[in-house]
């Protein structure tokens, strides 16, 4: 009785501390968000001033038109392989950092890691069309170096719209596995390598499956928003760079259709959760 | 199973000399102690012979072969650590199969020696748990385990017992000793506890200042130190100095103490004399002259009680000398006491200045 008389007032006293966070939570994202729920089943946006009728249509909409499903794969489709390249890319990067590099150059190249966080989204994608265009940075530079003549002409494509995503996300990936990746004690490797694995051996069979956590929450960190992302898509792939975000971001800016907008959105959360729910036990026996 | 020759290995971290040119032979199914303080290369000279670091210069083998550069997972060793480095996300039984599995043994095979392994340290019916769900003792074992099932021609421990409580740390010292001498594997053991070194090993290796300061079996580092830091270091021992007679030293006093053992020095020079505390008889009187036994008078400043044994504080010369004294239940002197102290020549062990 005492305990439970100490959890309660426990509870009590943290009230204060929790008290902003819940009230933020529900004010910014409950809200808007049971909203958007409701504009989901509505015929017309009651703004307008038209009359308006409860309806299933905009959901029906999905299922009737293969476009719908076409673009979702599609994006589901660009959310795994961005995931796969920041894994590549990024998990190397983390071992780096945290069991390599010691002291000063690990704080510069932390800092390096860490600044397309601190850089606006959209100066991050203009650059990036600097460079991949024909005639832009990166084409200028190649054929500078090589002897012979080469075509760099990204812009506009599917690859470009991968390198942009990529770009943008891969800090995640870095600093969750540069999380876990630290937390693992060097005497493991040692003790791996005393016993006669080689330091690939001891990658697999030790650092991999400990820092499996970290790996789990930045491929989901990734993954959920690349498969409902708009902007990179859309300025990075141009014509190609229709995807099931940026047909939302249509209804919502151009068309003005919001209960159609509405409605695809929530059938995306559906899908990645239910992705998620289907992959966590796997995720978490491998973990 | 094998020997290991270290030979004026030296290895430096910047500045700082971690080890300068030492050599050792650590020979085949020998028990050995490498003891010091921190600080002092024990735990760097470990890592070399295990091959985690490479020495600047001098010689490494094990059984006959030079492993100077040789990667670790090449020398096999079996090492254990001092936090135990079992593998978090791995049964016990397959921390135990990791060796063997790594090296692509069959399945059946596996099965066999880690069940044997795990018997040998009575652990048998423990191979499904996790190493969380063990207690430190425990985990003890199955690092031991781990490193042995491989048939290592070395085992290398890295202060194992140093985390452990004193009742099982005894337990273990008597347990690993069993095990040793059951495999005959030739071990290398790094601690800071003088007492672990003297109970378990073969020969011990003082260290200090990443210089090997004294080797030799326990009794004959304990009652024949060659330097002050070793006789102080391994166990307990009131240290005089003052000048070489030849055959002991004269304090500065005038009074001559004389040397049955240690080093044989010209007179003349600065020496010292180290002797036991247990060496030493304590009383209150002159009593009848004694040959020619060392003899000082002093006054007893302080007792601690110990129940088996009391260990007296006596002042003499503004130095305060140490004596243990059995509990025989005839001696008790009072604090503030005028005492006789006397012990033979031969446990005062003469020890060149420096």
């Amino acid at each position: 009785m005492a305990a439970a008389t100490a959890s309660r007032s426990g509870l009590r006293s943290a009230l204060p501390l929790l008290a902003p966070a819940y009230l933020w939570l529900t004010v910014a994202i409950f809200l808007p968000l049971s909203a958007m729920v409701f504009f989901s089943f509505m015929t017309e946006l009651p703004l307008s001033g038209r009359p308006w009728a409860f309806t299933l249509g905009n959901y029906a909409a999905f299922f009737s038109q293969s476009l719908y499903l076409t673009l979702l794969l599609a994006s589901l489709r660009l959310g795994l392989e961005v995931t796969l390249w920041c894994i590549v890319i990024g998990y190397p990067a983390a071992y780096v950092l945290a069991k390599v590099l010691k002291g000063r150059s690990r704080e510069a190249i932390f800092l390096l890691v860490i600044l397309p966080f601190w850089s606006n989204g959209l100066v991050r994608i203009f650059s990036w069309a600097m460079v991949l265009r024909e005639g832009g940075i990166l084409d200028t530079a190649l054929n500078a170096v090589l002897p012979f003549k080469i075509n760099i002409d990204l812009m506009y494509s599917y690859p470009a719209v991968i390198i942009g995503l990529v770009h943008s996300y891969v800090p995640y990936m870095v600093l969750t596995c540069y999380l876990t990746l630290q937390a693992i004690d060097d005497s493991l490797i040692e003790a791996g390598r005393s016993l006669g694995a080689s330091r690939l051996q001891v990658l697999k069979r030790v650092i991999i499956p400990l820092s499996m956590p970290g790996l789990v929450a930045g491929a989901a960190l990734i993954f959920v928003p690349v498969v409902g992302s708009f902007m990179e898509p859309r300025i990075l792939g141009g014509r190609t760079g229709t995807f099931y975000g940026t047909v939302i971001e249509d209804q919502f800016v151009a068309v003005f259709n919001w209960p159609l907008g509405a409605a695809l959105s929530f059938i995306l959360l559906a899908v990645v959760l239910v992705i998620l729910a289907v992959a966590s036990p796997v995720l978490r026996r491998a973990a | 199973m094998a020997g290991v020759q270290v030979s004026d290995v030296s290895r430096s971290f910047g500045a700082h000399k971690a080890l300068d040119d030492v050599s050792i032979d650590f020979a085949d199914g020998g028990f050995y102690a490498l003891l010091g303080p921190s600080g002092s290369g024990k735990t760097t000279l470990l890592r070399q012979i295990a091959g985690f670091d490479f020495p600047d210069s001098g010689r490494i083998t094990i059984g006959g072969e030079s492993v100077e550069r040789v990667p670790v997972e090449k020398r096999r060793i079996g090492m254990v650590f001092q936090n135990y480095a079992l593998f978090p996300n791995m049964s016990v039984a397959d921390n135990v199969a990791f060796g063997l599995s790594v090296r692509g043994e069959v399945k059946a095979v596996i099965a066999t020696e880690v069940q044997r392994a795990l018997d040998l340290v009575q652990l048998g019916k423990l191979g499904g748990r996790r190493p969380h769900q063990l207690s430190g003792g425990q985990r003890q074992r199955v690092a031991l385990a781990r490193a042995i099932v491989t048939k290592p021609r070395v085992l290398l421990l890295d202060e194992p017992l140093g985390a452990l409580d004193k009742a099982l740390r005894v337990d273990m010292q008597i347990e690993l000793k069993r095990i040793q001498r059951e495999i005959g594997i030739t071990t290398i053991f790094v601690t800071h506890d003088q007492e672990e070194a003297l109970t378990m090993s073969d020969r011990i290796g003082i260290l200090r200042d990443g210089r090997l300061v004294q080797e030799g079996p326990p009794e004959e580092i304990y009652d024949r130190p060659k330097t002050e830091f070793a006789a102080t270091f391994l166990g307990d021992a009131n240290i005089f100095r003052g000048d070489t007679t030849g055959n002991g030293i004269r304090l500065a006093d005038g009074t001559a103490i004389a040397a049955g053992a240690g080093a044989t020095l010209a007179a003349g020079g600065k020496a010292s004399c180290a002797v036991r505390p247990e060496r030493i008889r304590i009383a209150t009187d002159a009593g009848a002259p004694d040959g020619n036994a060392n003899m000082l008078k002093g006054q007893v400043s302080k007792r601690i009680f110990a129940g088996n044994n009391s260990t007296y504080f006596v002042e003499r010369g503004g130095q305060t000398l140490k004596v243990i004294v059995q509990n025989t239940g005839m001696e008790r002197l009072a604090e503030g006491q005028d005492v006789v102290l006397r012990w033979s020549p031969e446990s005062t062990v003469l020890i060149a200045a420096g």
